[in-house]
């Protein structure tokens, strides 16, 4: 609290001052800040239209707004936060952050090429606003043809290369953490000596770079039919609508592990830090993500078992679905077990970690009857599927980067945030979350498809709790905002190590300088090594 | 960096490394992971291909027939030189050698002109005997329409392709700016053999796209 | 207000099975949730922090456990595919005897066409106890007929021809949804099913206006546009000749054979160069555009009236070979 007791030693953030030494800083944890902020506005558009969505919905008939603008609303919701929010979220802002410092790097491999990628962010996240600005685009964030080829008269073009610019970013993002995690490692830190969330964001960046280049050429391919119409997607012209589906989900659905991997990171982090103990099964649970990012990549027929696919197609990608779900059951019972004879601490980041278990087990567990072709064929395009995308990237993913940031805050600022409130938010989001996203689970199987204006009026009931949900899960979206804000200025000094963590970002300074380690750490044991460190808590 | 320290600080050294060979193995591994993301970018377009052959071999042969042959050969044999000179440029760079350096840059420039002059010819080709996809395209029946698919699918890939040559010569220039200002040595000479790496890729591509383009049907 | 379902009702023989299946996942999943938050509560209290300097037990790990709780959700995971699998071949495979009725997808309306000629729009009534096979076409954007209630669902895509098949089990009125967007009106792309008792369906379609069956219709266009110049019922059209082509395997152009289903009339219409049969030319000009999806409906009908293999000519009936086929076109991107 106070003042005085603030940080004099020079570190990242107060060796400059000027608005030039940001914006043309190579530094890791300065194009982190940027990144935080940028995706920090994004997830508030997002939010924005997602309010606007539930507000729509609580009443059947369609009475807020037009039919068109609903569709707009719901495409844009959907394009900020997945391709500007989720997708970046935790590998450009934590990852950035604390990939090279958890390997005791000085900086990723290409400082350029990360300030490069956070300016191609800002630049799709313009072109995607002047889009939204412009009067928006309707075709749903899947941006299906030929619909968006052929039917929409709304900015596909404009959002498109909002899209594709930004995907560049997450390509360039990626392909630095997968340089600087082989070559830049400190001495003695091997590949099991490494944090899991470096090994989650290693096969995050592998999905990124293998994955963003098809969608982008997808992308590329929609704008030349809707402006040349030169037939690839266009039945009319011999074309197959339904091979865009496929160059899309090719990448779209390794994204949902873009999103979902990383938040698996953080949580083994922040599991191990307050059980003070290593995690269960360490290599299961790193293996486990090389494995969902390896077989995630040929799972994405399962968004098409009633495209027109054939039978046989179906068969192989249901399979491969259920191959798929095996990892991440491994890291869920990992993570469990890794409780047992722990030493557990309930302090805000790890309410968190516990929100994110019951959600990420609801998401996970629901993937399973989407899985299952003959279920998949009632519930596909239902508020099933709405409800069950939303436990895994919302649930899932937002609730381990707010954790994570939680935990981090006193690394990347210096200061702690009041332990109180952050509990109070963690609490709020999840059942605010609850409220929103259950119900939807129910209308799901009842049939009530998704990208609906209006809706049978017996469905309002269960529409109405979802709104309320979603009104609390706003507000508790809300409340870090404004207390970790505030202790930028007013909150207690952290020091170090607040935590008693291990790992190489807490055994430098907080704030860490801008080489983070005055000298180059020496690595001698494995990650989460508590039991041998009883006596630095004595 | 201004040098005076220890022997190891060459000034090309950027301080986030520990060594110059850090450094040389981070870019050089860097570009391999780039070519993967590279392959892939071409990868949907090749699913594209692979579609719409299966469906309308017919068309695809018909189509390939308005591509120039003989053109299409004299330019893979350009590039494929283009490579050579490209290694003997890294080779000459490795040994230390400004001027061998600096004149294989030049020709590999040249050679890689002489490709995309080609295939300006090519493509004005395809403007005047409307083959562009587009509200001019016109084919014989009776493929007056699907053949606009192959056409879409060439200009896609070989445009794809010509940019990247493009992006080559601008790395070409960097690369003979540096050798000309002797910043390559024996002990420094990362730069040349990344971007050699880059345009081994981009003849790779060709030699994959010719024969898919040019020669379907010649056996 | 009072009454809130919270279940779909059940109308149609797959609904039973649909909903098997989902109790059978529900309950595995809800011992596995309730399993690992009895856990995690558990050792959340059982293991709390009591002293500021207090660490974790050194527990590595346990290879038998790993093993159990990787083979244990295998299993299951592989009996749900298995599960899963089962029901999609059965909804895949439309019995023989099904009724067909020919459904086109416009923005933003359902147009239904019975065999016997009577049309209904965003309205579709069938006969309980009849398995009925929808033959799915669209106009503009891909669309996709959902019925809740008999726990089915498939993608009407332009280009392609698709199929759909239930058997009703309940009379009553059940709403018929697009599920796949389609652009403004998405929402209001909606219908229903009325579901008859047989007596009753057949006084409601011979009450209606019809104006000829579809094969007729067919039999007519077929005429209108001249098709009949070139595909005359013997081999001296400069066409292949069309009798008993429906559900046979047609020879083409370097060999390769297909099986002549509703998607290979479809293409051939539209997309006449496609695939050649072997022994003519590719002469034909192309339709794509002269006749409606609806028109070509009544084309194919017609086309299928000719006869079967191993059928007099008149009968329609699904062919054979549809069943290793579905649901409706191959998709060559993922052979």
């Amino acid at each position: 609290m106070d003042t005085a007791t603030a940080p004099t030693q020079t570190n990242y953030i107060n060796v400059a001052h000027t608005a030039k030494s940001w914006l043309l800083t190579r530094d890791h944890k300065r194009i982190a800040l940027l990144y935080l902020i940028s995706v920090s506005v994004f997830f508030m558009i997002g939010g924005l239209f997602a309010l606007l969505i539930r507000l729509e919905l609580l009443t059947p008939a369609g009475d807020l707004f037009e039919a068109e603008t609903y569709n707009k609303v719901f495409t844009m919701h959907g394009v900020a936060m997945v391709f500007f929010f989720l997708i970046p979220a935790i590998p450009a802002t934590l990852g950035n952050f604390l990939v090279p410092l958890m390997i005791g790097a000085k900086d990723l491999a290409f400082p350029r090429i990360n300030l490069l990628s956070w300016y191609v962010y800002v630049l799709g996240g313009l072109f995607t606003l002047a889009a939204v600005i412009g009067g928006g685009v309707d075709t749903g964030w899947t941006f299906y043809t030929p619909y968006s080829t052929a039917a929409s008269n709304t900015h596909v073009i404009l959002t498109g290369l909002g899209v594709f610019i930004s995907g560049f970013s997450s390509i360039l993002t990626g392909f630095n953490f997968i340089v600087t995690i082989h070559k830049m490692r400190a001495p003695g830190m091997t590949w099991f000596r490494l944090p899991l969330f470096v090994w989650a964001s290693y096969a995050t960046s592998l999905i990124a770079i293998l994955g963003t280049p098809v969608v982008a050429i997808a992308i590329v391919l929609v704008a030349l039919e809707r402006t040349l119409h030169i037939g690839v997607f266009d039945p009319t012209l011999g074309g197959d609508p339904v091979l865009y589906q496929h160059l899309f989900w090719f990448y779209s659905h390794p994204a949902v592990y873009v999103m979902v991997l990383p938040a698996m990171g953080v949580i083994s982090e922040l599991i191990a830090a307050f059980t003070r103990k290593e995690i269960f099964g360490y290599k299961f649970v790193a293996f486990s993500s090389l494995a969902i990012a390896v077989i995630g990549f040929f799972v994405w027929g399962h968004h098409m078992y009633v495209s027109s696919q054939s039978a046989f197609a179906g068969l192989v990608f249901s399979f491969l679905t259920y191959l798929v779900a095996v990892p991440s059951a491994v890291k869920v019972f990992n993570w469990t077990a890794t409780l047992y004879r722990g030493s557990i601490s309930y302090q805000a980041p790890m309410l968190y970690a516990f929100g994110f278990l019951g959600l990420f087990l609801i998401g996970g567990l629901t993937g399973l009857f989407l899985g299952a072709l003959g279920l998949d064929v009632h519930v596909h395009d239902t508020y099933f599927v709405v409800a069950h995308f939303h436990y895994v990237m919302v649930g899932g993913t937002i609730m381990a980067y707010l954790g994570g940031l939680h935990y981090w805050w006193p690394k990347m600022t210096g200061r702690l945030y009041n332990e109180g409130w952050a509990k109070f938010a963690a609490l709020m989001i999840f059942v605010g979350f609850n409220l929103t996203f259950f119900p939807q689970f129910l209308l799901g199987y009842m049939g009530m498809p998704r990208r609906y204006h209006m809706y049978p009026e017996e469905w309002q009931v269960l529409n109405v709790l979802s709104t309320a949900g979603a009104t609390i899960l706003g507000v508790g979206y809300f409340i870090p905002t404004i207390y970790l804000l505030w202790s930028l200025k007013k909150g207690e000094v952290a020091g170090d190590n607040p935590w008693g963590a291990t790992g190489l970002e807490w055994q430098t300074q907080s704030p860490p300088v801008t080489e983070n380690f005055p000298v180059t750490p020496v690595v001698t044991e494995p990650a989460y090594a508590y039991a041998h460190q009883e006596k630095r808590f004595a | 960096m201004p040098n005076g320290h220890a022997a190891a600080h060459h000034e090309a050294l950027q301080h986030h490394f520990d060594s110059l060979q850090q450094q040389k193995d981070a870019s050089t591994f860097g570009m391999w992971v780039f070519l993967v993301t590279e392959v892939l970018f071409f990868g949907g377009l090749f699913m594209a291909y692979i579609l719409y052959r299966t469906w309308y071999p017919d068309v695809w042969l018909a189509a390939s027939h308005h591509l120039d042959v003989t053109l299409g050969a004299f330019n893979t044999a350009v590039l494929i030189l283009s490579s050579l000179t490209m290694a003997l440029a890294v080779h000459a760079a490795q040994t230390g050698n400004k001027n061998g350096t600096a004149l294989f840059l030049v020709l590999t420039m040249v050679l890689g002109v002489v490709f995309l002059g080609v295939k300006v010819v090519e493509y004005s080709d395809k403007f005047t005997h409307h083959l562009v996809p587009g509200p001019t395209f016109q084919f014989d029946a009776p493929y007056q329409r699907t053949a606009q698919i192959f056409f879409s699918i060439y200009f896609a890939m070989t445009g794809m392709h010509a940019l990247h040559m493009v992006i080559g010569e601008g790395i070409m220039l960097y690369l003979l700016v540096g050798a000309l200002k002797g910043r390559f040595s024996a002990a420094y000479y990362t730069p040349v053999e990344i971007g050699g790496l880059y345009w081994h890729f981009v003849d790779i591509i060709w030699i994959f796209l010719f024969p898919l383009l040019y020669l379907v049907g010649h056996h | 207000m009072f009454n809130i379902p919270l279940f779909p009702d059940s109308a149609s023989t797959f609904a039973g099975r649909v909903d098997a299946l989902y109790f059978f996942i529900v309950a595995v999943t809800s011992f596995f949730a309730i399993l690992v938050v009895a856990l995690v509560a558990f050792f959340a209290v059982r293991y709390k922090r009591r002293r500021a300097d207090e660490v974790g037990a050194p527990v590595h790990g346990a290879l038998a456990l790993e093993l159990t709780w990787t083979a244990v959700p295998l299993v299951l995971a592989m009996v749900m595919f298995y599960w899963g699998a089962s029901v999609y071949f059965a909804m895949a495979k439309p019995p023989a005897n099904a009724m067909e009725i020919y459904t086109v997808g416009k923005r933003w309306m359902w147009k239904f066409q019975h065999v016997t000629g009577q049309r209904e729009i965003n309205q579709l009534h069938v006969p309980i106890g009849q398995p009925v096979k929808l033959v799915i076409g669209s106009e503009d954007v891909i669309h996709s007929v959902y019925i809740p209630a008999f726990r089915v669902k498939m993608d009407a895509v332009p280009g392609r021809t698709t199929t759909l098949w239930f058997q009703a089990t309940k009379a009553g009125r059940y709403r018929l949804f697009c599920t796949e967007y389609c652009g403004q009106k998405h929402s209001g792309m909606i219908g229903e099913v009325v579901v008859m008792a047989p007596g009753e369906f057949q006084q409601w379609l011979a009450g209606g206006p019809a104006t000829g069956s579809m094969s007729e219709m067919g039999q007519k266009l077929f005429t209108d546009l001249a098709c009949v110049t070139c595909h005359r019922d013997d081999t001296t059209g400069r066409g292949p000749s069309l009798a008993g082509v429906f559900g046979s395997q047609v020879t083409l152009q370097g060999g390769r054979t297909v099986t002549a289903d509703e998607q290979y009339l479809r293409e051939s219409i539209v997309n006449p160069q496609a695939k050649i049969v072997e022994g003519y030319q590719p002469l034909m000009p192309t339709f794509q555009g002269l006749v409606s999806e609806e028109q070509l409906m009544q084309l194919i009908a017609y086309v299928k009236s000719l006869g079967t293999k191993g059928q007099a000519p008149g009968q329609t009936a699904a062919p054979a070979a549809e069943g290793a086929q579905a649901p409706g076109a191959a998709d060559t991107v993922t052979k």
